[in-house]
Formats: structure tokens, C-alpha cells, sequence
């Protein structure tokens, strides 16, 4: 019950923009999933070359899909009121 | 060393930061009311009328009096237009999306005057950190892949495509057709929207404060050495931000030429 109102008391504490902490939160997903999708893109161009441009554009495309979640995060911390 | 350092640094006025309010808000400079909706012209307005002015010149310049062989301003265009062509329209839609392609081009020049207008000097402010302008640019989009769907299928058979995806188990429909509907009439512009403001707001955040910040740091003499590295960064900073320009450009006409595929195609 203590650590509870210790945890609370913390919680209460945190000045400032939480939704700061809800946009760090937002852009790791997006940061894993455009990390393995440029990995793998580089994987398949260096195994073949000739499909590097069609590759590219489909990578683009999957980049642009992912990160639309992180930029909703951002807009998000400045959309939410602050506190 | 440190305690005086600490010292000299605490007697200095501190960094205060721009606000996000204050950069993107601007003061009315026209006011007129049409029909009862209170209309304003500022800053922003100004900038895209220029833009619409800079793209439809280049363009009329360039195909006034077209010739076989083309030269300069036509052969630059020309070139863009093949490359709209080429590699979005014919690698997504493939050739029959073809007709499509002086929307996708004009679409793709535009956004990118839009965005550019980041960086020239003077003017200094990407027009599309307005949440309108990318949203009116989403809504053409929407208009014409709704429009390519519906041509394609007439009206009750686009809704049954896009409602009712085939290959599915019919039970699975209860959970499928308020997804599908949703992403095809509600999530797909929102996204394309969100995606172009959402960068030119973040861009346009970070090039002020770190030209703040840079005439923060060169204005003291104690961080001057600093000040000259953030010179160099913001420099880069705004060759990056015409880099993003330009992806994401690419990036909505490029969803735009997917979206047109999605609701002319016939297995979904």
C-alpha cells in the first residue's frame, strides 16, 4: 500500500508535457519496423541488383506507411493539453 | 574552473525556446466575410496563391509552344513527367493507369512548391504545416480515386469492392466491412494528410529552434565554439529539409497512383 502511494506521489510529481513521454513512446515501433524494413530492403538489393529500383519504391512506400504512426504521436503531444 | 564556469553560465539570461503556438499562428492581413463564414487572408494564404502562381507558370511556360524537340524549361518538365510516369503510374497502376498521370505530376510539382517555400529566403514557411492545405490536397486525392474506382465499377459495384473484399470466410465480414470502409473512405486521406503536415510542422519546429538556438550560442562568448558547429548543422539541417521535401512529394503522389490502383483493381 505504501509503494503504491509512493508510485502516485511520483506520478503526481512529473512536471511538465507528458505527452513528451507518449511521443518517445510512439516512435519506437515505427523506429524497429523502418530499421528492419531499410535492412532487409539493402538485403535483397545486394542479392539482386536488377530489382533495386522496383525494391526502392516498395520500401519507400512501406516507410511511409509506418512512420505515419510516429507522426500521429507528434502531433498528438502538441494537440493534447499539457499537465 | 567549472564553479566559475557554472557561475558565468547561470548569470546569463536562459534559452527560452520558440513556442509552437507563436511560429505557426499568423495575424489576419485581409478580412472578409462571404455567406456568413468569416474568411481571413494571411501570411500563409499569400504564400500558396505564390505557389499556385510559381507551378502554374513554370507549367505554361514550358508547354505554350511545345516543340518536337524540346529545349530548356520543356525538356526539364518533360523529363519529370516521364519520371511521374515511368516509375509511379506504370510500376504501381501499370500502362493503363496512364491517363492518370498529369494529376500524379501536377500533384507531385505542387506539393513540392508547397513544401519548398520552407527554405527560400525571406519567405521561410512550408505552406503545407497548415493542416488545410495538406488536408484540401488530401481531399483531391480522395475525389480521384473514388472517381477511378467508380468509373471503373459503377457505383455499386465500387462499394461492394471495397465493402466486401472477396476471399473471405462470410462470418469474417462482421469484423472486415467497417474496417475496409473505414480505411478506404476515412483512414487512407487522414493518413495522407496527417503524413505531409505532420513533417513540415516537425521540420519547421526544428529549423526555428535550431536557428535560435545557433544566434543563442554565437550571442555569448562562451559558447561561441558551439555556435559555429550549430552554423554548420543548421546549414545541413536546411539541405535536409529540401531532401524531405522532395521524398514527400514523391511519397503522397505516390500513394495517391497506390489508392487509385487499390480501387480499380479487380481481386482485390
Amino acid at each position: 500500500m505504501h509503494h503504491i502511494a509512493v508510485v502516485v506521489g511520483v506520478i503526481a510529481a512529473i512536471a511538465g508535457n507528458v505527452s513528451l513521454i507518449g511521443y518517445g513512446l510512439a516512435t519506437i515501433g515505427p523506429g524497429i519496423g523502418i530499421g528492419i524494413m531499410v535492412g532487409k530492403t539493402v538485403e535483397g538489393q545486394a542479392r539482386q541488383p536488377e530489382m533495386a529500383g522496383r525494391l526502392q519504391t516498395t520500401m519507400i512506400l512501406g516507410i511511409a506507411f509506418t512512420d505515419v504512426l510516429a507522426l500521429i504521436g507528434f502531433v498528438l503531444a502538441f494537440i493534447l493539453p499539457s499537465g | 574552473m567549472v564553479a566559475a564556469l557554472t557561475a558565468v553560465l547561470a548569470a546569463q539570461p536562459g534559452f527560452e525556446p520558440p513556442n509552437a503556438n507563436e511560429v505557426f499562428q499568423w495575424p489576419c492581413i485581409v478580412h472578409f466575410s462571404l455567406g456568413g463564414l468569416n474568411l481571413c487572408i494571411n501570411r500563409v494564404v499569400l504564400l500558396e496563391f505564390l505557389a499556385t502562381a510559381v507551378v502554374a507558370a513554370i507549367f505554361i511556360v514550358a508547354f505554350r509552344r511545345p516543340r518536337i524537340v524540346p529545349r530548356g524549361t520543356q525538356n526539364a518538365l518533360e523529363s519529370l513527367y516521364d519520371f511521374v510516369g515511368r516509375d509511379i503510374i506504370e510500376s504501381v497502376i501499370g500502362r493503363k493507369g496512364i491517363m492518370w498521370a498529369p494529376y500524379v505530376t501536377i500533384l507531385f510539382v505542387f506539393a513540392f512548391v508547397l513544401s519548398l517555400l520552407e527554405v527560400v529566403p525571406g519567405l521561410q514557411f512550408p505552406v503545407s504545416s497548415r493542416m488545410a492545405v495538406p488536408a484540401m490536397l488530401a481531399f483531391a486525392s480522395w475525389l480521384v480515386y473514388n472517381y477511378a474506382g467508380i468509373r471503373q465499377k459503377g457505383l455499386f459495384g465500387y462499394l461492394r469492392s471495397i465493402a466486401f473484399p472477396p476471399g473471405v470466410p462470410a462470418f469474417a465480414y462482421i469484423i472486415m466491412t467497417p474496417i475496409e470502409l473505414a480505411t478506404a473512405l476515412v483512414i487512407r486521406p487522414f493518413t495522407l494528410a496527417i503524413r505531409l503536415f505532420a513533417n513540415f510542422f516537425a521540420g519547421h519546429l526544428l529549423l526555428v529552434v535550431v536557428f535560435v538556438g545557433t544566434a543563442y550560442l554565437v550571442a555569448n562568448p562562451i559558447t561561441i565554439g558551439f555556435g559555429i558547429v550549430a552554423v554548420i548543422a543548421s546549414v545541413l539541417l536546411v539541405g535536409l529539409e529540401v531532401f524531405i521535401a522532395l521524398v514527400q512529394a514523391y511519397v503522397f503522389s505516390l500513394l495517391t497512383a497506390v489508392y487509385i490502383t487499390l480501387s480499380v483493381s479487380e481481386e482485390h
